[in-house]
């Protein structure tokens, strides 16, 4: 792989890429399954998955399994077109952005000139995957749980890009490889209130608990993918811990530095680990989270979002745009 | 259930069916919500999904074996809804109680009672979205079923109390487990209040949600904790005191805004004071028998009608017997508190977002079973 950029041709190159990307988002599904239920039984004082394998490890290969064999039910009135087809939506798009994060100096798909735009472009397509799940599925639940989505979405995109703009004018770059370079300082040590922004923003636009508000078991009973059921269900799944992982690998890039850190004696991957090991941190921190918080109501989260977030990432802009030029 | 559609001209409204199989209903209660978007226009509770016609069995059966039906209408506070109806049959045949028992009685209930409130406190906050609080009180809860289920023989749906007395006596292991709990959990609301209580998020999704006045109480019958959270200082124990609670040296919680947040900070002091009145009877625990001496075999209760309340968990819990004089009860009426708590719900949720409504369904408590019996 490493040889990868210097020799072989551009097609070949594409291929590895585009592999390489479908074995990171399952093989993220599979690690994040497994941590967030290994994590949560120890929030909560029990052990989490021990039967199948050691310590649990594999379970969710089972549960992969399980998920695959299980009937698809579709409802009786349902949009049967759409009602397939949103899982699909919502589970595309997620190869793409893996493909201009750069894991490490040498390991990365291509480095668009346009990354984050890019990334957050096809980021927004999963609103439309939500929304026309939840409408399709004929379900008075599905349908609240898509319309918060929206609403919740198209706010909390605001503030984030507005937070990273503001590195982006720091930087003059939208690349993450130059982002990630033109870090001599991490910019989470002179962008603390764009970094927090971008935090909580992150939880939101991935639906993340305490934002969970699409799929709020409690009100909701589970939002937008109540009717789904098996292998549509779990592609959704799989869509979410991706975007949690996207979202993880462009704080790791924008706020820490990337795959800067202390280089790891006789080891030539020094980049890709401490890269990951930062994403991971991240996801982390999104779990503990979800099992520590009850749920936001509806109109605080958005008060949240318009009275707080969009002012303070404006103004932390307006300060930096100043700064920059003097 | 006057819930129509299109009676709305501009048909923005439309039916939620939260439940009989919904998350947060806690068991098969069934509320149409008429929505406007996020808010709700018009709850209206649905009712009879379990009704098992228990005080209808009681009218063909003798009184006494009437005593494992009332456990399971409220399978929170069995021990307390024996303890009732031992001491209505008790007063009915004018029985005289030996005082150990008694004190067994209220150790029992008062455990009972806190097992309730911690059952509750985990399952609200669930309602709530946060996963892992009822973990945690799951945790300290089993540690009440354990030492129960070595002295009542069961876990939920006890049937300890006896015309009379208890039918089992306490063992110093049990005291002894009893003691080591109340250290525990003691030492667990520190935790509670620093973790839960004291969050952000949890203040804000709590505070000013379905007030309650002290009016609107005494309109729909509402007691317990709820009634004390608007203010108003009503507890059975103390307001017509039964057993010997009037020996103990304990405080009724109140708070004065009738919000989710009071009836929350009601609930969980609630239980400090139901450990106090546990660890004073057992110091002062007498020595004796645990059943009455001469308990008639037939309980012949002498005509006339007899009345029993006591406090449960989720308020005032009262019986009505009407006897002919023969052993089996002319009529059973068993008022059940979540029945008039929740009767409050039409009234105090409109115009709630459904979130809310979630919230303040989950501060009245409500145990299905006991609603429909």
């Amino acid at each position: 792989m490493e040889t990868l950029n210097a020799f072989a041709p551009e097609l070949i190159r594409m291929i590895i890429a585009v592999i390489g990307a479908a074995v990171l988002v399952f093989g993220n599904a599979l690690v994040m399954g497994y941590m967030e239920r290994k994590l949560a039984g120890h929030f909560q004082r029990r052990t989490g998955p021990m039967e199948v394998g050691f310590h649990g490890i594999l379970q969710l290969i089972v549960d992969g399994i399980k998920l695959m064999a299980k009937q698809l039910v579709i409802p009786a009135k349902a949009d049967k077109p759409l009602y397939m087809l949103a899982p699909i939506i919502s589970f595309a798009p997620v190869f793409l952005p893996l493909l201009v994060i750069p894991f490490s100096d040498r390991i990365q798909g291509f480095d668009l000139d346009v990354a984050l735009l890019f990334m957050l472009a096809i980021a927004s397509v999963n609103v439309f995957a939500v929304l026309i799940g939840g409408w399709a599925s004929n379900n008075k639940y599905s349908m609240f749980g898509a319309f918060r989505a929206v609403a919740q979405s198209i706010a909390y995109e605001i503030p984030m890009l507005l937070s990273l703009l503001a590195i982006v004018f720091m930087t003059n770059t939208f690349s993450l490889r130059g982002i990630m370079d033109a870090q001599n300082v991490w910019f989470i040590f002179l962008q603390p209130v764009a970094f927090l922004i971008y935090l909580v923003s992150m939880v939101a636009e991935t639906n993340r608990a305490p934002f969970d508000l699409p799929e709020a078991e409690s009100e909701l009973t589970a939002g937008f993918h109540t009717e789904y059921s098996g292998m549509a269900f779990s592609l959704f799944m799989m869509a979410e811990y991706t975007n949690m992982f996207i979202a993880s690998c462009i704080a790791t890039v924008f706020f820490l530095g990337g795959t800067s850190g202390i280089p790891l004696p006789y080891f030539e991957y020094t980049g890709i680990i401490w890269f990951l090991l930062k994403a991971y941190m991240f996801m982390f921190f999104l779990v503990w989270i979800r099992w520590t918080f009850p749920r936001t109501r509806f109109d605080q989260l958005m008060n949240l979002c318009w009275k707080y977030l969009l002012p303070f990432s404006l103004v932390n802009l307006l300060i930096t745009v100043v700064v920059v030029k003097l | 259930m006057n819930v129509d559609v299109f009676e709305d001209e501009r048909q923005h409204h439309f039916v939620l069916n939260m439940g009989p199989q919904h998350p947060s209903t806690h068991g098969v209660l069934r509320v149409l919500l008429k929505m406007d978007g996020e808010y709700v226009l018009d709850p209206q509770p649905v009712l009879g999904y379990v009704h098992r016609c228990h005080e209808r069995i009681g009218e063909f059966k003798p009184a006494k074996a009437f005593m494992p039906n009332v456990a399971r209408m409220d399978y929170l506070g069995a021990l307390i809804y024996n303890q009732g109806y031992a001491m209505l049959l008790e007063r009915a045949a004018g029985i005289e109680v030996p005082r150990r028992a008694e004190y067994i009685r209220v150790i029992t209930s008062e455990l009972n009672r806190i097992q309730s409130h911690l059952l509750w406190y985990g399952a609200y906050l669930l309602d709530l979205g946060a996963f892992t609080p009822i973990m945690y009180t799951f945790d300290d809860r089993e540690h009440i079923l354990d030492a129960l289920e070595d002295v009542c023989g069961s876990r939920l749906t006890y049937c300890y109390s006896r015309v009379g007395g208890v039918c089992k006596d306490i063992d110093d292991k049990f005291i002894e487990r009893v003691r080591a709990f109340i250290e525990r959990l003691r030492g667990r609301f520190p935790m509670y209040e620093e973790l839960v209580n004291g969050n952000v998020i949890v203040q804000r999704r709590m505070q000013n949600v379905g007030e309650y006045t002290p009016e609107l109480c005494a309109r729909f019958g509402v007691t317990g904790p709820l009634l004390r959270s608007a203010g108003v200082e009503y507890d059975i124990r103390k307001a017509e005191p039964y057993s010997v609670y009037p020996e103990f040296d304990f405080e009724i919680p109140l708070a004065q805004k009738g919000d989710a947040w009071a009836a929350f900070n009601v609930r969980f002091r609630e239980m400090e004071q139901s450990l106090r009145i546990i660890e004073q009877a057992l110091d002062k625990l007498p020595d004796g028998e645990v059943m009455a001496p001469k308990v008639p075999r037939k309980l012949k209760l002498p005509q006339g009608d007899y009345n029993c309340s006591v406090e449960a968990p989720r308020g005032e819990l009262s019986y009505y017997l009407v006897s002919d004089g023969s052993d089996i009860p002319y009529r059973i009426k068993v008022r059940t508190p979540s029945y008039s708590n929740l009767s409050v719900v039409p009234e105090v949720c409109k115009g709630m977002m459904i979130a809310d409504v979630v919230t303040c369904m989950g501060a009245l408590d409500l145990v299905i079973p006991e609603i429909d019996r």
